[in-house]
């Protein structure tokens, strides 16, 4: 019995030490990145693997699909960037702002969405979040088309000056790092597997006694808020907050790049959204429309690859070596 | 002058003209995606770029091979219908087994890829289509001026509508539609093409959003952003109505444009997110739709 216990230790000692490697390797490339990339534009991939990251806890772990989520990324660039410009509030405090507003957003539109489930739910969020575009289209606090510019960085709990490029970027990094913990924490407690219970089979769910909807509704406003902590700090980067931010292709933006990175898995987004800024980047001084590409990457990811390239990965023989698993069903 | 609520008739009716046509356009697309949705569990993000589509293809004809409205009125539906056809049949169709919401992303992808060729090609900015002779002009009521083009429209949306819901609960064509919506496979046991009807279901609903289109060419702007703008719409109205019933969807298409209309008289600044509001009330009260089967 002791012995039989032992083997499996071992078994599973291997992928642990693997993974950890993993982890060491990405964090290391991470810090190191700034030298050899230009800082805004990692600071855009990052801010977007949060924004995915969040929206892949909802999709991913809760099956649920919102086709809203530009409505929290989006908010909370708005309400940090007023927080910061118009309070005079700091960074940190202006993010919070961002936050918090993001969730409450998350759980009034939540409220009516999870009334209903599947494809419903998705479109119920796309009208809700449209909803909340015509809102800051017309708000006075938006500026309606200009949006709001030149937002100031700050200075972080007072001392570190964010106008420099590459602290912002630790701060950014250390901001994600956070988001990705706090993802992981909540995946991985009783609250996470109770939501993959939903995922995977609802009405058992509710049959062994779970109130479905509150855990739905808290998952919601969860990823609604770590959505809106991506989208403050996006504000902050970039410094400005427009229309672009809430609009529903950006909200379909963030599904394909948790499409591409791998639905369920939790780095996935990040290399989703790698590949997506890249690509926009890339495609940003051609004439050449980005719709179309994303449009033909969206169809041949449902078509060809639905595990998405950290899915696909984790479920190679290497990847099944290394222990890693993707049990999100397709 | 009369006024009816302290608004002057003519804003009134006016307005109300204008719901009404709006109401056309809405009953007309949620119709097609009700059809599409019954029978092949999809949700056809596409359908706003099909209504494009059906748009463009009506301005191509008229400018490049001088072909005017009217044959174009059959012509665009069947190329649009044709295109949908194809598209169901080499790829739409992998996807049955599937999660549904997997036939969302790809209809997604594959308005995005429609919409972005077209702006690609044309520009953003809008074309303008003639109203066609026999219809242009207008008729004084009485009480208010009245476009030929657009009572046109009314009456014959209207009349496309109440037709295809006649083929689907008439004909026997419209029987193994809804024999195969309840249970497909005892219906192709009986020896029914199910995934021929598919191929027609998508492109039936595809040839009505360019119908749809065409009517819409004269009155606003051929725009390659013409679908992406209403398609959300319709998904609040969808979501009204319930997908259960293609009479349901074709009455609350009519009621949500009215009320939409109805409120540029009384509250211009709410116009444009009205159908969301209702949406939002509709799921508190009754949140399978007005008109839902399912919960």
């Amino acid at each position: 019995m002791t012995l039989t216990l032992e083997l499996e230790k071992q078994k599973e000692r291997t992928p642990v030490v693997a993974q950890t490697i993993f982890l060491g390797i990405g964090l290391a490339l991470l810090l190191l990145a700034p030298l050899f990339f230009y800082p805004v534009f990692l600071m855009k991939i990052l801010c977007f693997a949060l924004f995915a990251c969040a929206f892949n806890l909802l999709l991913g772990y809760t099956g649920l699909l919102s086709f809203g989520h530009a409505a929290f990324f989006g908010g909370a660039a708005y309400f940090t960037a007023h927080a910061v410009k118009e309070w005079g509030v700091p960074p940190e405090l202006g993010i919070l702002v961002g936050v918090v507003g993001a969730a409450l957003l998350g759980a009034v539109i939540g409220f009516f969405a999870i009334r209903r489930q599947g494809i419903y739910f998705a479109m119920i969020t796309l009208a809700l979040a449209q909803m909340f575009y015509f809102f800051c289209l017309q708000a006075e606090f938006t500026h309606g088309e200009d949006g709001i510019q030149s937002v100031p960085r700050g200075h972080l709990f007072g001392f570190i000056d964010l106008s420099q490029s590459t602290s912002m970027y630790y701060f950014v990094l250390a901001v994600f790092v956070i988001g990705i913990g706090i993802i992981w924490r909540i995946i991985n407690s009783p609250f996470g597997m109770i939501l993959k219970s939903i995922r995977e089979n609802e009405t058992r769910a509710i049959s062994l006694g779970y109130s479905v909807r509150n855990y739905k509704l808290a998952a919601f406003v969860m990823s609604a808020a770590l959505t809106g902590l991506a989208g403050g700090v996006k504000a902050l980067v970039f410094q400005f907050a427009t229309l672009t931010d809430v609009g529903w292709q950006m909200s379909g933006e963030v599904i394909l790049m948790t499409l591409l990175g791998g639905i369920g898995t939790l780095i996935g987004p990040l290399f989703g959204a790698g590949l997506v800024v890249t690509l926009q980047n890339y495609l940003a001084t051609s004439e050449f429309p980005v719709t179309i590409i994303t449009g033909l990457v969206f169809m041949a990811c449902v078509l060809l690859f639905r595990r998405g390239i950290v899915g696909e990965f984790y479920n190679s023989r290497l990847g099944r070596r290394l222990g890693f698993e993707h049990r999100h069903k397709h | 002058m009369t006024t009816i609520f302290g608004i002057p008739l003519q804003a009134f009716l006016g307005q109300l003209l204008i719901g009404l046509i709006n109401g056309s356009f809405y009953a007309l697309l949620s119709l097609g995606l009700a059809i599409i949705f019954g029978l092949l569990r999809v949700i056809n993000f596409a359908h706003g770029a099909q209504y494009m589509l059906g748009a463009f293809v009506a301005w191509l004809l008229l400018s490049h091979f001088g072909i005017g409205y009217w044959p174009t009125l059959i012509l665009a539906p069947l190329l649009v219908g044709f295109l949908g056809a194809v598209i169901e049949r080499t790829m739409l169709r992998r996807l049955y087994s599937l999660d549904p919401l997997y036939g969302l992303l790809f209809t997604f992808g594959l308005a995005l890829t429609v919409e972005g060729t077209f702006r690609y090609l044309y520009g953003s900015s809008g074309q303008p289509y003639a109203t066609p002779a026999l219809l242009a002009g207008g008729t004084n009521l009485g009480f208010m001026f009245l476009p030929i083009y657009r009572g046109w429209v009314i009456a014959f949306s209207l009349a496309v509508c109440l037709g295809t819901w006649l083929v689907i609960e008439k004909t026997k064509l419209g029987s193994y539609l809804r024999a195969a919506t309840e249970n497909p496979v005892l219906v192709q046991s009986f020896g029914i093409n199910v995934p021929f009807l598919l191929t027609l279901t998508y492109g039936l609903g595809a040839a009505l959003a360019a119908l749809a289109g065409v009517l819409a060419a004269p009155i606003y702007q051929v725009s390659p952003l013409m679908g992406s703008n209403i398609i959300i719409i319709v998904f609040a109205v969808v979501v009204v109505g319930g997908m259960g019933s293609i009479m349901g969807a074709i009455i609350t298409g009519y009621m949500l444009g009215v009320a939409e209309g109805l409120t540029k008289v009384f509250y211009p600044e709410a116009s444009n997110i009205v159908i969301f509001v209702i949406m939002a009330f509709v799921l508190l009260i009754r949140p399978a739709g007005l008109f839902g089967r399912d919960a």
